[in-house]
């Protein structure tokens, strides 16, 4: 068996060098598919003749453009991402501030959209076409047609203008705090992520519950509590993970307007200052970040599936 | 074989479909959805005889008033009537919904047409620079496109083509694998069609209702974007009515003036819940065909 996992694993990599490969392609085009001089565009209309000169010098915008590609990858590979042409500090600096922000953003949205969609999905499933049921769908085919930066403006109408229990903005100083400042965007999240997972999650646990395993653990009298925690529950998380996981590049692009709204001081704020800034080597390497950040959390999804579920087959 | 699976198992990433309402009758769902994009489509184009007000018009002795029955939603910091605003924005967006969707969906098809029906090199290139496009975040690589182009609504229209025919591309190559092993087309081979008429006649017809039905859920997403692109400044820019720029013009008002920022996003909830309801109805009714 562990043998098989490190293959698996193995075979995973293997698959992702052509696409890893793509990627470092596409993210170098970035600064060099600007139409017109790099350089003067990235410093604007006040630059110099001799600061346009000196950029280009610097960036090495000078020299073909497959060696310009070969560098990009030497100092990729040595983790080094660039350096800001505004705000004077290396990209490194400057994603790695905000990684941790955008991060813990997305698993509470996570957390909090699993909270809500579990109970909702097994009360559903167990009073399957009843009124509520109904009446759970139709609130979800609402959930997917709103704009998330509409809930997210409504949200804040509510919760911090008239009622003043939430912040307006902000990201707090220690983990309290980032659950305190981060619960409206979290839940701003939610009412888009929840509508996606109650669906699924319904489905599978009204398939569990009709499975022989359940009718047998009611045959050994189980009572219905631990049938349900035991082995509805187990069963039919597993599938929920594995769509978190395939729509984490969604969660991550929509954390980018939700950022934007709630000034939360994360990935998403970053990309948009930098686009209205042009500050492109920002914008490069946040490309390349998101990109990376989605093919690990998917390689993980699919480790994790195999963990819960050990009835997958790895080859 | 495995590569038939393989394509069978990713699906594309946004293509959940939104199966609520499902206890309705098929045509009850189509028809409900029909109404509502029938309206939308009706009341932007009417505009002009709805309303007495200009969208672009200042007034400024009208500024941030409330709603009432002279400004139905009340006006904006120009004075600008924003009922009227939210009818003519409805051009704009629904314009975005149908050339996002099917310029990618023409392009999308044709390409995953060549790719499942000739495999070979121009499948291998086709299929990893999908891999590779799937792999950053949608929004992600629209943006990163749109900083290279610069903002407004033309060079939205190109971000979200580069993006999304991907989706079509991968979608129709799966179905023509399926296809081709058929024999109605070994048939038509046999008999001495050409490539050309085979694709297009014989095998077209029969690959392309999955890709329509996924234009149906991708028209939400796309007036989705588009708005959500606006509203960060990057697609449809000032003075011009747009939903998602219109929301995030109230947003410096939103302490005195909610109505600004709330209202037009009505609009795009009926478009959304017209076009889902359709797109689900048409899915399930060839679902039921087939």
């Amino acid at each position: 068996m562990e043998i098989l996992r490190v293959h698996f694993i193995l075979q995973r990599l293997i698959q992702l060098i052509p696409v890893v490969f793509g990627i470092s392609i596409v993210s170098f085009l970035i600064i060099h598919l600007i139409p017109g001089d790099p350089a003067s565009i990235m410093l604007g209309s006040r630059a110099t003749p001799e600061n346009v000169q000196q950029l280009t010098a610097q960036m090495g915008l000078d020299k073909p453009l497959y060696d310009q590609y070969l560098i990009f990858l030497q100092n990729l590979v040595q983790g080094d991402l660039g350096k800001s042409i505004l705000l004077k500090q290396s990209v490194n600096t400057l994603i790695s501030e905000r990684l941790g922000t955008t991060f813990f953003l997305v698993m509470y949205a996570s957390v909090l959209s699993l909270l809500v969609s579990i109970p909702i999905a097994l009360w559903s499933a167990m009073k399957k076409d009843s009124l509520l049921d109904n009446g759970f769908r139709t609130l979800s085919i609402f959930g997917l047609a709103m704009p998330s930066f509409w809930i997210g403006i409504l949200l804040m109408l509510l919760f911090s203008i008239k009622i003043k229990l939430f912040p307006v903005s902000g990201y707090g100083k220690n983990f309290i705090g980032h659950l305190y400042y981060l619960f409206l965007p979290a839940l701003t999240i939610t009412c888009s992520l929840a509508p996606v997972l109650v669906r699924p999650l319904r489905s599978k646990i009204i398939n569990v519950f009709s499975s022989e395993y359940i009718e047998a653990a009611r045959a050994r009298g189980l009572k219905e509590h631990q049938i349900i925690l035991n082995h509805v529950l187990r069963n039919a998380i597993s599938g929920t993970v594995t769509i978190l996981g395939v729509n984490i590049g969604w969660l991550l692009g929509g954390s980018i307007v939700i950022e934007t709204i709630f000034s939360v001081p994360g990935l998403g704020q970053l990309l948009i200052n930098s686009i209205l800034s042009r500050d492109y080597p920002i914008i490069q390497g946040l490309v390349l970040v998101f990109a990376i950040l989605v093919i690990v959390v998917n390689l993980l999804t699919d480790l994790c599936y195999a963990w819960l579920d050990p009835r997958v087959d790895l080859e | 074989m495995a590569e038939l699976q393989q394509t069978a198992m990713k699906k594309p990433v946004r293509a959940f479909r939104l199966g609520l309402f499902s206890r309705l009758p098929v045509n009850t769902k189509i028809a409900i959805g029909l109404a509502l994009v029938l309206i939308v489509i009706l009341l932007s184009l009417c505009a002009p005889w709805l309303t007495p007000y200009d969208p672009n018009a200042n007034d400024l002795n009208n500024v941030l008033q409330k709603p009432s029955v002279k400004h139905w939603f009340g006006t904006d910091n120009f004075g600008r009537d924003i009922f009227t605003r939210t009818l003519y924005a409805g051009r704009i967006d629904l314009q975005i919904g149908i050339v996002a969707v099917v310029v990618p969906l023409i392009a999308g098809s044709v390409i995953g047409l060549f790719a499942g029906y000739f495999g070979g090199w121009f499948n291998i290139l086709m299929m990893r620079l999908v891999d590779v496009m799937i792999s950053f975040p949608f929004m992600v690589l629209i943006i990163a496109i749109i900083s290279i182009l610069g903002p407004g609504l033309m060079n939205m229209y190109i971000a979200i083509f580069l993006v999304g025919w991907t989706s079509y591309a991968r979608i129709v190559r799966g179905e023509v694998l399926v296809v081709k092993q058929q024999e109605y087309i070994l048939a038509a081979r046999s008999i001495g069609y050409g490539h050309g008429r085979i694709i297009f006649r014989h095998i077209l017809p029969n690959v392309i209702s999955p890709a329509i039905v996924f234009a149906m859920s991708d028209v939400v997403l796309c007036i989705l974007t588009g708005a959500s692109l606006s509203f960060l400044g990057l697609g449809v820019q000032p003075p011009a009515a747009e939903w998602g720029a219109m929301i995030s013009e109230g947003r410096s008002y939103i302490i005195n003036a909610w109505w600004i920022s709330t209202l037009p996003g009505l609009a795009i909830i009926v478009t959304g819940l017209g076009f889902s309801l359709l797109g689900d109805g048409l899915a399930e009714k060839i679902e039921n065909q087939s």
